[in-house]
């Protein structure tokens, strides 16, 4: 077994990693989530035992480093400069300053298997199997979960 | 699909294209600060063509001329060194320079030290041996071959010449035929009498 140059994953993966991080803990925490991932990553890697799958499991280290940042705010007062971006319109949609939809801020409300396994879903487009790889449970259960968030999503958004 | 199918679609439509080059800058910057780059690489243009420089920070590991892609040349590092093989031009800055002066003709002895985990055996002791012959002079095979400690081996100093992993500062070039044939080289002969032409040889 031999493991490809690091710089090959970040260049394959760096852009899918980063994406899921925006939606996952909002641009402005984004950044600095991708650089701790990448550390852990970089870090963690010569000691993998296998090459297979390699964006799975730098999903799964980018998909910790996001909840580490979600817990790190829910212990923190929601800072002003926030709160523009989680008005609800008339029509119950999210809508963020620059009128772009967030339906992201809606998904992370989202209990915290279910929050991931959507971001994982649709906002790095990962395939079940990954999902399941990232989240380290089964397929079954991150089709569940991401089923289940997206029907909580559909209920919350149309109350 | 659902509005909230639909929603989730046009989200992931407006996310980023991916981290910036700013913060690709840091990121690398960290890895540094850090100790986590094992090698380093970077590539640079020279009068032979672009090349593929790498090192630890035990020194240079690598120079590549174009023809060997880039791809096989980290993968072997990966495989060889370590895998945490990283672009990281600046960590080159001293030997990317050292090498524009040599081919300027302003450089005559190259001070970087050398990695020489990509050799091994009989080859890395016929490389020592090279790196030791002055600049603007040459040695035969044999005589290579005997410095490396076995006279009647040219055939396999030969060997070891042509698979030197740092060409141009491990200088293989200087290596020819007894009555003045110019033998092999890595990167061809136009390449090789080249670089004998910089060093006044022609």
């Amino acid at each position: 077994m031999s493991l490809p140059p690091f710089q090959l994953l970040l260049d394959s993966h760096g852009t899918t990693v980063h994406r899921f991080l925006v939606a996952a803990v909002g641009p402005a925490d984004a950044d600095d989530c991708f650089q701790e991932a990448c550390i852990a990553a970089l870090r963690a890697y010569p000691s993998l035992s296998h090459a297979d799958n390699l964006r799975a499991w730098l999903m799964k280290i980018a998909q910790r480093k996001a909840i580490d940042a979600h817990r790190a705010r829910a212990r923190l007062p929601v800072p002003l400069a926030e709160l523009p971006e989680v008005p609800s319109s008339d029509n119950g949609a999210v809508t963020s300053v620059d009128g772009l939809t967030t339906v992201w801020a809606h998904v992370r409300k989202l209990p915290e298997k279910q929050r991931m396994a959507v971001f994982l879903r649709s906002a790095a487009d990962l395939p079940y199997a990954d999902v399941a790889r990232a989240l380290d449970c089964s397929k079954d259960a991150a089709r569940r979960n991401v089923h289940e968030g997206l029907k909580r999503l559909r209920e919350e958004m149309a109350a | 699909m659902s509005d909230v199918d639909v929603e989730l679609d046009r989200a992931a439509g407006g996310l980023s294209g991916g981290p910036s080059p700013a913060l690709m800058r840091r990121v690398s910057e960290r890895f540094e600060d850090e100790g986590l780059v094992d090698v380093a690489y970077a590539q640079v243009d020279s009068p032979l063509g672009p090349l593929t420089i790498a090192a630890s920070p035990r020194g240079l590991l690598v120079v590549a001329y174009p023809e060997r892609p880039l791809d096989t040349v980290l993968s072997r590092l990966a495989a060889e060194v370590s895998p945490r093989v990283l672009e990281a031009p600046a960590r080159l800055d001293p030997i990317r320079r050292e090498l524009e002066e040599y081919f300027e003709g302003k450089l005559r002895r190259f001070s970087t030290k050398i990695d020489w985990t990509l050799t091994r055996g009989f080859g890395r002791k016929v490389l020592r041996t090279a790196a030791k012959i002055p600049y603007g002079q040459v040695r035969t095979y044999g005589q290579v071959a005997e410095g490396a400690g076995s006279a009647r081996a040219v055939r396999a100093a030969g060997n070891g010449l042509g698979s030197n992993p740092m060409p141009v500062v491990v200088p293989c070039h200087r290596v020819v035929r007894t009555g003045g044939g110019l033998g092999g080289y890595t990167g061809g002969l136009e390449r090789k009498e080249a670089l004998l032409a910089i060093e006044g040889r022609t």
